[in-house]
């Protein structure tokens, strides 16, 4: 226990003296993930509407590829974006290996599946229970979507809190497009990597108490800021 | 004429975004692709300081396992390269994606495990007799299993005295992690890793664990420094990048090396010749 209590005294240090180093980190772990989530959102939830209420071919085979999606190993998009980045890649003329860029577009693509499928099933439940009232009054597929999409915002708003919890806790991806650089691309993640393999143990748990203080309070942010807007809509 | 003319503005545009990374690259400073031995240590957040002050030239580092930093620098994402594995280092160059390669700076590896030291490697009269006990499996050996330059010269060393560890034998584990890493493996494991001595001395858990064999000349770690070739990558950074090897290979660059202690002790020698 001896380490934990360590631990706990690090990151309260951390805390109250507003540690610039811990500041830095933050505010880039929190930069990049929200927007990557933002991105995300933007083509997730028109995704899964179109998935929900749309009727083009293949839309069963998109549906499987995007809930199998939601699984995809960091590390794997990782490494394919760095490749697609490198210098001696296609798109390497860009120079945005080792940018947060590069962090946003590889979170962007590991979080998009898993909004456009929340926002799908969250939609499709609805669907159901709505089906009969909308075509009774002729809305057409736009209006409809629009409709649910509009009564499925505290689901749309727990998606994008997943898409979040998971931008905010990962670290394959980021470490190998970011390159963990001090002062440029170290984010909350990388450095409790960095310092794990410094055997500084704990301080990197110090920053992982930290990270999921962090969490706890987007969520509860997040939470109350819905109940404030939600008009009486139960999550 | 009109494919012509696509093809003309289509050359331009190139020009122009090659000439635009190229300005960029001066920008952004010097990239370094190294190890994690370095990293962990913290020689970079020693020296690195003293060197963008005098030049006014930031550095990025990126660090990663020798075999994955040269790759990586082969694909043209570093301006300059320093790590630890003379052949893989000689055969960058002689593919022509360095220019040449300066010793920069040494250490040296040991071997480390438990106090209890269950294989008597403490013990052993020379470093062949260690590594024959460590190879009869009364204790787990940790090996890095990443390519790495201190993974080449484990291998090597069981080269040396005609032993193939057999990776699903028990003893031998293969933990495809960085230096640190693997040293959080070994002591949790109660077994025995070969460290560089800086990683080691920098390191925060050591726990019941510590250097048990050291000294002979094979377990010497020469640390190399390569510009990557700009005839091989023209978006490098080729100016600062040479300017960053002279200053490491100068007096002050090597001095800087020598002054970094942790704990009181140097970490590396400076090597430059």
């Amino acid at each position: 226990m001896g380490d934990f209590a360590e631990a706990l005294t690090a990151a309260l240090r951390l805390i109250v003296t507003l540690d610039a180093g811990l500041v830095e980190i933050i505010a880039l772990s929190l930069q990049v993930t929200v927007t990557a989530v933002v991105i995300a959102c933007l083509i997730g939830v028109p995704l899964g509407g179109f998935l929900a209420i749309g009727r083009a071919p293949g839309r069963r085979a998109l549906i499987v590829l995007v809930n199998a999606f939601m699984g995809l190993p960091p590390v794997v998009v990782g490494l394919a974006v760095y490749l697609l980045l490198s210098a001696s890649g296609p798109f390497g003329v860009l120079d945005l290996l080792y940018t947060p860029t590069a962090m946003i577009i590889a979170q962007t693509i590991i979080v998009t599946p898993i909004i456009a499928a929340l926002t799908r099933q969250a939609l499709a439940d609805m669907s159901l229970e709505y089906d009969e009232l909308l075509r009774s009054m002729r809305a057409s597929r736009l209006q409809i979507a629009a409709t649910l999409l509009w009564d499925a915002r505290p689901s749309l708003a727990t998606a994008a809190l997943a898409g979040l919890g998971r931008a905010l806790a990962e670290v394959g991806a980021v470490m190998i497009v970011g390159g963990n650089i001090n002062h440029a691309t170290r984010t909350m993640t990388t450095a409790i990597a960095l310092e794990t393999s410094r055997g500084a143990l704990s301080m990197a748990m110090a920053l992982g108490l930290i990270l999921i203080s962090l969490t706890i309070a987007i969520n509860a942010g997040l939470l109350s800021l819905r109940g404030a807007l939600g008009r009486g809509v139960v999550a | 004429m009109k494919s012509a003319a696509r093809r003309a503005a289509a050359y331009a545009l190139g020009l122009a975004l090659c000439a635009a990374s190229a300005a960029r690259a001066e920008e952004r400073g010097v990239l370094l692709q190294s190890t994690t031995s370095t990293q962990n240590s913290g020689l970079y957040e020693a020296i690195l300081p003293i060197f963008t002050d005098t030049t006014g030239i930031p550095v990025r580092v990126v660090a990663v396992g020798t075999g994955q930093a040269l790759k990586n620098a082969a694909n043209c994402d570093a301006d300059v390269v320093l790590v630890h594995a003379e052949q893989a280092e000689r055969d960058f160059v002689a593919a022509g994606y360095g220019l040449a390669r300066h010793p920069v700076m040494a250490n040296d590896f040991v071997l480390i495990g438990p106090r209890s030291d269950p294989a008597s490697v403490g013990a052993a009269p020379d470093l062949n007799t260690a590594l024959s006990r460590l190879a009869e499996g009364a204790a787990p050996f940790v090996s890095r299993g990443d390519d790495s330059g201190t993974h080449k010269k484990e291998r090597a060393l069981w080269t040396r005295i005609g032993v193939m560890p057999d990776p699903r034998g028990g003893w031998y584990r293969e933990v495809g992690a960085g230096m640190g890493a693997a040293l959080n493996i070994a002591v949790g494991m109660r077994g025995y890793i070969l460290s560089d001595r800086s990683t080691w001395i920098s390191f925060g858990n050591k726990a019941d664990h510590t250097i048990l064999y050291d000294g002979d000349p094979a377990l010497l770690n020469e640390y190399g420094v390569i510009q990557v070739s700009p005839a091989h990558c023209p978006s490098v950074n080729a100016q600062g990048a040479a300017e960053f090897i002279a200053w490491l290979l100068s007096p002050a660059g090597q001095a800087a090396i020598e002054d970094f202690r942790v704990a009181g002790q140097p970490l590396f020698m400076g090597a430059a010749r």
